[in-house]
Protein backbone atom coordinates (compact mmCIF):
# COMPACT_ATOMS: atom_id res chain seq x y z
CA UNK A 1 0.00 0.00 0.00
CA UNK A 2 3.35 2.30 -0.49
CA UNK A 3 2.05 3.39 -3.66
CA UNK A 4 -1.10 4.95 -1.99
CA UNK A 5 1.03 6.72 0.65
CA UNK A 6 3.24 7.90 -2.14
CA UNK A 7 0.46 9.48 -4.20
CA UNK A 8 -0.61 11.22 -0.72
CA UNK A 9 2.64 12.80 -0.12
CA UNK A 10 3.07 14.03 -4.00
CA UNK A 11 -0.42 15.21 -4.12
CA UNK A 12 0.40 17.03 -0.79
CA UNK A 13 3.44 18.68 -1.77
CA UNK A 14 2.71 22.37 -2.95
CA UNK A 15 5.62 22.03 -4.93
CA UNK A 16 4.59 19.51 -7.27
CA UNK A 17 1.28 21.58 -7.84
CA UNK A 18 3.51 25.25 -8.23
CA UNK A 19 6.32 24.62 -10.41
CA UNK A 20 6.52 25.06 -13.69
CA UNK A 21 4.88 22.05 -15.70
CA UNK A 22 3.60 21.10 -12.28
CA UNK A 23 0.26 19.86 -11.68
CA UNK A 24 -1.85 23.12 -11.76
CA UNK A 25 0.08 23.91 -15.10
CA UNK A 26 -1.22 20.61 -16.49
CA UNK A 27 -4.65 20.90 -14.92
CA UNK A 28 -5.29 24.41 -16.36
CA UNK A 29 -3.84 23.57 -19.82
CA UNK A 30 -6.41 20.19 -20.05
CA UNK A 31 -9.49 22.07 -19.35
CA UNK A 32 -8.27 24.69 -21.36
CA UNK A 33 -8.14 22.14 -24.39
CA UNK A 34 -11.31 20.74 -23.40
CA UNK A 35 -13.18 23.54 -22.86
CA UNK A 36 -12.24 25.06 -26.37
CA UNK A 37 -12.81 21.36 -28.22
CA UNK A 38 -16.19 21.27 -26.68
CA UNK A 39 -17.17 24.74 -27.85
CA UNK A 40 -15.72 24.63 -30.91
CA UNK A 41 -17.73 21.44 -31.71
CA UNK A 42 -20.73 22.32 -30.15
CA UNK A 43 -19.85 25.72 -32.29
CA UNK A 44 -20.09 23.41 -35.56
CA UNK A 45 -22.57 20.40 -34.10
CA UNK A 46 -25.48 22.10 -32.53
CA UNK A 47 -26.31 24.18 -36.08
CA UNK A 48 -26.09 21.53 -37.98
CA UNK A 49 -28.30 19.32 -35.99
CA UNK A 50 -30.90 22.00 -35.64
CA UNK A 51 -30.97 22.26 -39.57
CA UNK A 52 -31.28 18.75 -39.57
CA UNK A 53 -33.62 17.76 -37.08
CA UNK A 54 -35.80 20.93 -37.96
CA UNK A 55 -36.11 19.62 -41.74
CA UNK A 56 -36.01 15.73 -41.08
CA UNK A 57 -32.75 15.58 -43.96
CA UNK A 58 -29.24 14.07 -43.10
CA UNK A 59 -30.70 11.38 -40.37
CA UNK A 60 -28.75 8.50 -42.45
CA UNK A 61 -25.79 10.19 -42.24
CA UNK A 62 -25.81 11.59 -38.38
CA UNK A 63 -26.69 8.07 -37.15
CA UNK A 64 -23.57 6.80 -39.31
CA UNK A 65 -21.17 9.30 -38.28
CA UNK A 66 -22.09 8.48 -34.73
CA UNK A 67 -21.85 4.72 -35.79
CA UNK A 68 -18.51 4.70 -37.78
CA UNK A 69 -17.12 7.37 -35.13
CA UNK A 70 -17.58 4.44 -32.41
CA UNK A 71 -15.26 1.96 -34.43
CA UNK A 72 -12.38 4.32 -34.71
CA UNK A 73 -10.16 4.28 -31.59
CA UNK A 74 -9.64 7.93 -30.45
CA UNK A 75 -6.07 7.57 -30.06
CA UNK A 76 -5.44 6.06 -33.64
CA UNK A 77 -6.87 9.26 -34.69
CA UNK A 78 -5.01 11.13 -32.69
CA UNK A 79 -1.54 9.21 -33.93
CA UNK A 80 -3.30 10.07 -37.54
CA UNK A 81 -3.87 13.27 -37.16
CA UNK A 82 -0.22 13.99 -35.46
CA UNK A 83 1.15 12.66 -38.73
CA UNK A 84 -0.75 15.19 -41.14
CA UNK A 85 -0.42 18.67 -41.49
CA UNK A 86 -2.53 19.06 -38.02
CA UNK A 87 0.37 17.41 -36.55
CA UNK A 88 0.71 17.49 -32.84
CA UNK A 89 0.93 20.03 -29.32
CA UNK A 90 -1.92 21.68 -27.87
CA UNK A 91 -3.26 23.17 -31.02
CA UNK A 92 -3.52 19.98 -32.85
CA UNK A 93 -5.24 18.53 -29.99
CA UNK A 94 -7.61 20.83 -29.39
CA UNK A 95 -8.77 20.55 -33.05
CA UNK A 96 -8.55 16.54 -32.67
CA UNK A 97 -10.87 16.64 -30.19
CA UNK A 98 -13.18 18.91 -31.30
CA UNK A 99 -13.48 16.93 -34.21
CA UNK A 100 -14.36 13.60 -31.92
CA UNK A 101 -16.66 15.80 -29.87
CA UNK A 102 -19.04 16.53 -32.93
CA UNK A 103 -20.55 13.31 -32.98
CA UNK A 104 -22.22 12.71 -29.77
CA UNK A 105 -23.61 16.77 -29.72
CA UNK A 106 -24.65 16.42 -33.21
CA UNK A 107 -26.30 12.55 -32.43
CA UNK A 108 -28.10 13.64 -29.58
CA UNK A 109 -29.52 16.99 -30.51
CA UNK A 110 -30.82 15.30 -33.48
CA UNK A 111 -32.24 12.60 -32.12
CA UNK A 112 -33.97 15.26 -29.59
CA UNK A 113 -35.48 17.23 -32.59
CA UNK A 114 -36.62 14.47 -34.10
CA UNK A 115 -38.14 13.36 -30.81
CA UNK A 116 -40.20 16.51 -30.47
CA UNK A 117 -43.89 15.35 -31.00
CA UNK A 118 -44.80 16.27 -34.26
CA UNK A 119 -48.40 17.33 -33.16
CA UNK A 120 -47.03 20.68 -31.63
CA UNK A 121 -44.61 21.25 -34.39
CA UNK A 122 -47.88 21.32 -36.71
CA UNK A 123 -50.16 23.14 -34.29
CA UNK A 124 -46.86 25.77 -33.91
CA UNK A 125 -47.42 26.49 -37.44
CA UNK A 126 -50.77 26.32 -37.42
CA UNK A 127 -50.53 29.07 -34.85
CA UNK A 128 -49.07 31.27 -37.07
CA UNK A 129 -45.13 30.53 -35.85
CA UNK A 130 -42.70 30.99 -38.89
CA UNK A 131 -40.10 28.26 -39.27
CA UNK A 132 -37.25 29.94 -37.11
CA UNK A 133 -39.74 30.91 -34.20
CA UNK A 134 -40.97 27.12 -34.21
CA UNK A 135 -37.18 26.32 -34.20
CA UNK A 136 -36.53 28.49 -30.91
CA UNK A 137 -39.90 28.48 -29.27
CA UNK A 138 -41.18 24.90 -29.68
CA UNK A 139 -38.30 22.89 -30.69
CA UNK A 140 -34.97 23.64 -29.03
CA UNK A 141 -36.65 23.76 -25.70
CA UNK A 142 -38.38 20.58 -25.74
CA UNK A 143 -34.95 19.21 -26.97
CA UNK A 144 -32.91 20.90 -24.15
CA UNK A 145 -32.62 17.51 -22.17
CA UNK A 146 -30.88 15.72 -25.42
CA UNK A 147 -29.12 18.18 -26.31
CA UNK A 148 -27.44 18.25 -23.09
CA UNK A 149 -26.82 14.80 -22.72
CA UNK A 150 -25.23 15.17 -26.10
CA UNK A 151 -22.98 18.06 -24.68
CA UNK A 152 -21.97 15.87 -21.24
CA UNK A 153 -21.10 12.79 -23.53
CA UNK A 154 -19.16 14.79 -25.88
CA UNK A 155 -17.42 17.01 -22.34
CA UNK A 156 -16.61 14.14 -20.83
CA UNK A 157 -15.25 12.11 -23.75
CA UNK A 158 -12.84 15.13 -24.55
CA UNK A 159 -11.53 15.20 -20.71
CA UNK A 160 -10.71 11.66 -21.37
CA UNK A 161 -9.71 12.01 -24.47
CA UNK A 162 -7.45 14.81 -23.47
CA UNK A 163 -5.82 12.37 -21.40
CA UNK A 164 -4.19 10.19 -24.40
CA UNK A 165 -2.31 13.49 -26.17
CA UNK A 166 -0.02 12.77 -23.75
CA UNK A 167 1.04 9.71 -25.98
CA UNK A 168 1.52 11.97 -28.45
CA UNK A 169 3.70 14.55 -27.16
CA UNK A 170 0.70 16.90 -25.75
CA UNK A 171 0.34 18.53 -22.54
CA UNK A 172 -2.28 18.83 -19.96
CA UNK A 173 -2.87 15.72 -17.47
CA UNK A 174 -1.89 12.35 -19.43
CA UNK A 175 1.65 13.50 -19.08
CA UNK A 176 2.11 12.86 -15.41
CA UNK A 177 0.83 9.55 -16.39
CA UNK A 178 2.83 8.29 -19.04
CA UNK A 179 5.88 9.97 -17.43
CA UNK A 180 4.87 7.47 -14.44
CA UNK A 181 4.52 4.76 -16.28
CA UNK A 182 8.19 5.65 -18.01
CA UNK A 183 9.94 6.09 -14.82
CA UNK A 184 7.87 2.86 -12.96
CA UNK A 185 6.81 5.43 -10.42
CA UNK A 186 3.59 3.74 -9.00
CA UNK A 187 2.40 7.09 -6.48
CA UNK A 188 2.71 9.83 -9.39
CA UNK A 189 0.90 6.46 -11.28
CA UNK A 190 -1.93 6.62 -8.70
CA UNK A 191 -2.06 10.91 -7.95
CA UNK A 192 -2.26 11.77 -11.20
CA UNK A 193 -5.10 8.60 -12.65
CA UNK A 194 -7.05 9.75 -9.96
CA UNK A 195 -6.74 13.57 -10.88
CA UNK A 196 -7.80 12.56 -14.29
CA UNK A 197 -10.78 10.67 -12.83
CA UNK A 198 -12.00 13.47 -10.48
CA UNK A 199 -12.06 15.90 -13.34
CA UNK A 200 -13.80 13.05 -15.31
CA UNK A 201 -16.24 12.92 -12.52
CA UNK A 202 -16.92 16.57 -12.17
CA UNK A 203 -17.45 17.19 -15.99
CA UNK A 204 -19.92 14.82 -15.73
CA UNK A 205 -21.32 16.60 -12.22
CA UNK A 206 -21.02 20.27 -13.56
CA UNK A 207 -23.33 18.83 -16.67
CA UNK A 208 -25.36 17.23 -15.01
CA UNK A 209 -26.54 20.25 -12.68
CA UNK A 210 -26.27 22.70 -16.08
CA UNK A 211 -28.55 20.46 -17.56
CA UNK A 212 -31.19 20.73 -14.92
CA UNK A 213 -30.45 24.34 -14.82
CA UNK A 214 -31.51 25.25 -18.41
CA UNK A 215 -34.00 22.70 -18.72
CA UNK A 216 -37.36 24.70 -18.59
CA UNK A 217 -40.40 23.18 -17.15
CA UNK A 218 -40.96 21.19 -13.59
CA UNK A 219 -37.26 20.00 -12.67
CA UNK A 220 -38.51 16.79 -12.25
CA UNK A 221 -38.75 15.87 -16.03
CA UNK A 222 -36.52 13.33 -16.93
CA UNK A 223 -34.41 12.36 -19.92
CA UNK A 224 -35.92 9.67 -22.44
CA UNK A 225 -33.79 6.23 -21.21
CA UNK A 226 -32.50 5.40 -24.51
CA UNK A 227 -30.71 8.66 -24.63
CA UNK A 228 -29.26 8.71 -21.63
CA UNK A 229 -27.29 4.98 -21.98
CA UNK A 230 -25.59 6.94 -25.19
CA UNK A 231 -22.19 7.50 -23.47
CA UNK A 232 -18.58 6.68 -24.42
CA UNK A 233 -15.53 6.41 -22.86
CA UNK A 234 -12.49 6.74 -23.69
CA UNK B 1 30.19 18.33 -45.00
CA UNK B 2 30.89 17.57 -48.71
CA UNK B 3 27.70 14.97 -48.33
CA UNK B 4 25.25 17.12 -47.03
CA UNK B 5 26.58 19.86 -49.57
CA UNK B 6 26.18 17.64 -52.49
CA UNK B 7 22.41 16.77 -51.40
CA UNK B 8 23.42 12.81 -50.59
CA UNK B 9 21.90 12.44 -47.20
CA UNK B 10 18.52 12.41 -46.95
CA UNK B 11 16.49 14.35 -44.19
CA UNK B 12 14.16 12.70 -42.38
CA UNK B 13 11.08 15.06 -43.80
CA UNK B 14 12.64 14.41 -47.32
CA UNK B 15 12.12 10.28 -47.15
CA UNK B 16 9.46 9.33 -48.77
CA UNK B 17 6.58 8.24 -46.04
CA UNK B 18 3.90 6.55 -48.08
CA UNK B 19 0.52 6.02 -45.86
CA UNK B 20 -0.08 2.71 -47.32
CA UNK B 21 3.20 0.52 -47.59
CA UNK B 22 2.59 -3.06 -49.20
CA UNK B 23 6.12 -3.28 -48.42
CA UNK B 24 6.15 -2.17 -45.22
CA UNK B 25 3.21 -4.73 -44.38
CA UNK B 26 5.19 -7.60 -46.06
CA UNK B 27 8.49 -6.88 -44.45
CA UNK B 28 6.71 -6.70 -40.76
CA UNK B 29 3.93 -9.40 -41.51
CA UNK B 30 4.90 -10.88 -37.95
CA UNK B 31 4.66 -7.86 -36.11
CA UNK B 32 1.32 -6.80 -37.89
CA UNK B 33 -0.25 -10.58 -37.08
CA UNK B 34 1.34 -10.60 -33.75
CA UNK B 35 -0.43 -7.13 -32.65
CA UNK B 36 -3.41 -8.15 -33.92
CA UNK B 37 -3.09 -11.18 -32.24
CA UNK B 38 -2.64 -9.73 -29.19
CA UNK B 39 -5.59 -7.24 -30.06
CA UNK B 40 -7.90 -10.37 -30.68
CA UNK B 41 -7.12 -11.61 -27.40
CA UNK B 42 -7.37 -8.64 -25.26
CA UNK B 43 -10.87 -7.90 -26.79
CA UNK B 44 -12.87 -11.52 -26.33
CA UNK B 45 -10.82 -11.92 -22.97
CA UNK B 46 -12.64 -8.64 -21.70
CA UNK B 47 -16.26 -9.35 -23.47
CA UNK B 48 -15.87 -12.96 -22.36
CA UNK B 49 -15.06 -11.86 -18.63
CA UNK B 50 -17.31 -8.98 -18.46
CA UNK B 51 -20.38 -10.85 -19.50
CA UNK B 52 -19.77 -13.65 -17.23
CA UNK B 53 -19.70 -11.01 -14.02
CA UNK B 54 -22.26 -8.39 -15.57
CA UNK B 55 -25.08 -11.96 -16.01
CA UNK B 56 -24.84 -12.55 -12.37
CA UNK B 57 -24.62 -9.12 -11.50
CA UNK B 58 -27.60 -8.08 -13.79
CA UNK B 59 -29.71 -10.96 -11.92
CA UNK B 60 -28.93 -9.46 -8.83
CA UNK B 61 -29.30 -5.71 -9.77
CA UNK B 62 -33.38 -7.12 -10.82
CA UNK B 63 -34.00 -8.26 -7.31
CA UNK B 64 -34.22 -4.97 -5.58
CA UNK B 65 -34.38 -1.08 -6.50
CA UNK B 66 -31.41 -0.53 -4.34
CA UNK B 67 -28.94 -2.92 -5.76
CA UNK B 68 -29.92 -2.13 -9.31
CA UNK B 69 -29.27 1.93 -8.17
CA UNK B 70 -25.96 1.24 -6.57
CA UNK B 71 -24.50 -1.05 -9.71
CA UNK B 72 -26.10 1.41 -12.02
CA UNK B 73 -24.19 4.37 -9.79
CA UNK B 74 -21.07 2.43 -9.67
CA UNK B 75 -21.34 1.87 -13.22
CA UNK B 76 -21.54 5.44 -14.31
CA UNK B 77 -18.75 6.30 -12.23
CA UNK B 78 -16.27 3.41 -13.69
CA UNK B 79 -17.08 4.61 -17.28
CA UNK B 80 -16.60 7.87 -16.59
CA UNK B 81 -12.93 7.47 -15.64
CA UNK B 82 -10.44 7.61 -18.51
CA UNK B 83 -9.02 4.81 -19.57
CA UNK B 84 -4.90 6.02 -19.50
CA UNK B 85 -6.50 6.30 -15.62
CA UNK B 86 -7.79 3.22 -15.01
CA UNK B 87 -4.25 1.70 -15.94
CA UNK B 88 -2.92 4.23 -14.11
CA UNK B 89 -4.80 2.83 -11.01
CA UNK B 90 -4.31 -0.49 -11.20
CA UNK B 91 -0.50 0.13 -12.55
CA UNK B 92 0.57 0.16 -8.67
CA UNK B 93 -0.80 -3.55 -8.15
CA UNK B 94 -0.76 -5.40 -11.03
CA UNK B 95 2.10 -4.04 -12.72
CA UNK B 96 3.04 -3.55 -16.47
CA UNK B 97 1.42 -7.14 -17.30
CA UNK B 98 -1.18 -7.90 -19.55
CA UNK B 99 -3.58 -8.95 -16.35
CA UNK B 100 -3.37 -5.13 -15.99
CA UNK B 101 -5.17 -4.33 -19.59
CA UNK B 102 -7.25 -7.01 -19.43
CA UNK B 103 -8.35 -5.95 -15.95
CA UNK B 104 -9.42 -2.28 -17.37
CA UNK B 105 -10.93 -3.43 -20.19
CA UNK B 106 -13.11 -6.08 -18.43
CA UNK B 107 -14.70 -2.77 -15.78
CA UNK B 108 -15.46 -0.71 -18.90
CA UNK B 109 -17.15 -3.78 -21.38
CA UNK B 110 -19.11 -5.16 -17.83
CA UNK B 111 -20.71 -1.57 -17.74
CA UNK B 112 -22.36 -1.81 -20.75
CA UNK B 113 -23.32 -5.41 -20.36
CA UNK B 114 -24.76 -5.00 -16.98
CA UNK B 115 -26.88 -2.15 -18.22
CA UNK B 116 -27.80 -4.23 -21.26
CA UNK B 117 -28.52 -7.44 -20.01
CA UNK B 118 -30.76 -5.51 -17.07
CA UNK B 119 -32.48 -3.94 -19.54
CA UNK B 120 -32.95 -7.17 -21.33
CA UNK B 121 -33.95 -8.94 -18.16
CA UNK B 122 -36.83 -6.27 -17.36
CA UNK B 123 -38.49 -6.01 -20.73
CA UNK B 124 -38.92 -9.69 -20.30
CA UNK B 125 -42.87 -9.36 -20.65
CA UNK B 126 -44.86 -9.96 -16.81
CA UNK B 127 -47.76 -12.43 -19.20
CA UNK B 128 -45.08 -14.81 -20.42
CA UNK B 129 -43.43 -15.08 -16.62
CA UNK B 130 -47.14 -15.52 -15.95
CA UNK B 131 -47.42 -18.40 -18.47
CA UNK B 132 -44.33 -20.28 -17.79
CA UNK B 133 -44.89 -20.27 -13.89
CA UNK B 134 -48.16 -21.19 -14.41
CA UNK B 135 -47.34 -24.62 -16.88
CA UNK B 136 -44.88 -25.24 -13.96
CA UNK B 137 -41.34 -23.36 -14.47
CA UNK B 138 -39.29 -22.74 -11.56
CA UNK B 139 -36.59 -20.11 -11.40
CA UNK B 140 -33.79 -21.51 -12.47
CA UNK B 141 -35.75 -23.17 -15.60
CA UNK B 142 -37.50 -19.66 -16.44
CA UNK B 143 -34.46 -18.15 -16.33
CA UNK B 144 -32.80 -19.99 -18.59
CA UNK B 145 -35.35 -21.67 -20.85
CA UNK B 146 -37.91 -18.34 -21.01
CA UNK B 147 -36.54 -14.89 -19.77
CA UNK B 148 -32.58 -15.50 -21.45
CA UNK B 149 -33.90 -16.58 -24.46
CA UNK B 150 -36.31 -13.19 -24.78
CA UNK B 151 -33.77 -11.08 -23.84
CA UNK B 152 -31.18 -12.46 -26.42
CA UNK B 153 -31.63 -9.59 -29.00
CA UNK B 154 -30.75 -7.28 -26.10
CA UNK B 155 -27.74 -9.10 -24.57
CA UNK B 156 -26.34 -9.30 -28.13
CA UNK B 157 -26.90 -5.46 -28.32
CA UNK B 158 -24.88 -4.76 -25.23
CA UNK B 159 -22.11 -7.33 -26.19
CA UNK B 160 -21.86 -5.23 -29.87
CA UNK B 161 -21.84 -2.30 -28.69
CA UNK B 162 -19.08 -4.08 -25.47
CA UNK B 163 -17.13 -5.33 -28.43
CA UNK B 164 -16.80 -2.59 -31.03
CA UNK B 165 -15.43 -0.32 -27.76
CA UNK B 166 -13.41 -2.34 -26.41
CA UNK B 167 -11.64 -2.75 -29.64
CA UNK B 168 -10.76 0.63 -29.94
CA UNK B 169 -10.26 0.83 -26.13
CA UNK B 170 -7.59 -2.17 -26.05
CA UNK B 171 -5.48 0.92 -28.02
CA UNK B 172 -4.79 2.58 -25.05
CA UNK B 173 -3.08 -0.45 -23.22
CA UNK B 174 -0.22 0.97 -25.08
CA UNK B 175 1.06 2.77 -21.94
CA UNK B 176 1.33 -0.46 -20.01
CA UNK B 177 2.94 -2.34 -23.08
CA UNK B 178 0.17 -4.30 -24.13
CA UNK B 179 -2.06 -2.68 -26.70
CA UNK B 180 -2.13 -4.98 -29.34
CA UNK B 181 -2.43 -2.53 -32.51
CA UNK B 182 -2.16 0.11 -30.16
CA UNK B 183 1.63 -0.69 -29.97
CA UNK B 184 1.93 -0.23 -33.84
CA UNK B 185 0.24 2.94 -34.12
CA UNK B 186 2.46 4.33 -30.65
CA UNK B 187 5.93 2.62 -31.98
CA UNK B 188 4.77 4.32 -36.06
CA UNK B 189 4.28 7.72 -34.33
CA UNK B 190 7.86 7.62 -31.64
CA UNK B 191 9.23 5.76 -35.22
CA UNK B 192 9.77 9.53 -37.45
CA UNK B 193 6.20 9.44 -37.95
CA UNK B 194 6.35 6.77 -39.98
CA UNK B 195 3.00 6.57 -41.73
CA UNK B 196 2.31 3.17 -43.02
CA UNK B 197 2.51 1.43 -39.36
CA UNK B 198 -0.01 3.93 -38.21
CA UNK B 199 -1.95 3.71 -41.12
CA UNK B 200 -2.27 0.30 -41.50
CA UNK B 201 -3.12 -0.58 -37.67
CA UNK B 202 -5.81 2.17 -37.59
CA UNK B 203 -7.41 0.81 -40.78
CA UNK B 204 -7.19 -2.94 -39.13
CA UNK B 205 -8.31 -1.62 -36.16
CA UNK B 206 -11.76 -0.21 -37.48
CA UNK B 207 -11.44 -3.77 -39.62
CA UNK B 208 -11.42 -5.70 -36.52
CA UNK B 209 -14.31 -3.81 -35.30
CA UNK B 210 -16.40 -4.26 -37.70
CA UNK B 211 -15.48 -7.96 -38.19
CA UNK B 212 -16.47 -8.38 -34.28
CA UNK B 213 -19.32 -6.47 -35.12
CA UNK B 214 -20.42 -8.24 -38.00
CA UNK B 215 -19.78 -11.94 -36.02
CA UNK B 216 -22.15 -10.85 -33.31
CA UNK B 217 -24.97 -9.65 -35.33
CA UNK B 218 -25.10 -12.83 -37.46
CA UNK B 219 -24.98 -15.04 -34.65
CA UNK B 220 -27.89 -12.96 -32.61
CA UNK B 221 -29.73 -13.86 -36.13
CA UNK B 222 -28.90 -17.26 -35.57
CA UNK B 223 -29.50 -17.97 -32.20
CA UNK B 224 -33.29 -15.85 -32.04
CA UNK B 225 -34.55 -17.40 -35.67
CA UNK B 226 -37.97 -16.03 -34.19
CA UNK B 227 -36.70 -12.03 -34.00
CA UNK B 228 -36.35 -12.58 -37.60
CA UNK B 229 -38.89 -10.07 -39.78
CA UNK B 230 -38.99 -8.36 -37.03
CA UNK B 231 -37.32 -5.14 -36.11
Amino acid sequence: MSAIGDAVRYLNDPLNWTRTNGLLDRLVEHVTISAVATVAAAAIALPLAIWFGHTGRGGGFTIALSNVSRAVPTLALLIVFAVTPIGFGNRATTIALALFAIPPILTNAYVGFREVDRDIVESAGAMGMSPLQVIARVELPLAVPAIMVGLRTAAVQVVATATLAALVGGGGLGAPIVLAFAQQNDGLALAAGFLVAVLALLTEVVLVLAARFVTPGPATRRFPRRLQMRTETV
Amino acid sequence: MALLASGATLLATDAPNPWFSPSYIQNNADTILAALRQHVILTVSAVVIGALIALPLALLARRSKTISAAILGGSTIIYTIPSLAMFAFLFPFTGLTIETVIIGLVLYSLVILVRNFLAGLQAVPADVREAALGMGYGPARMLVFVEIPMALPTFFAGLRIATVSTVALATVGVIVGFGGLGNILVAGFNNNFFRAPIATAAALCVILALAFDLLLALSARLLTPWSRGRS
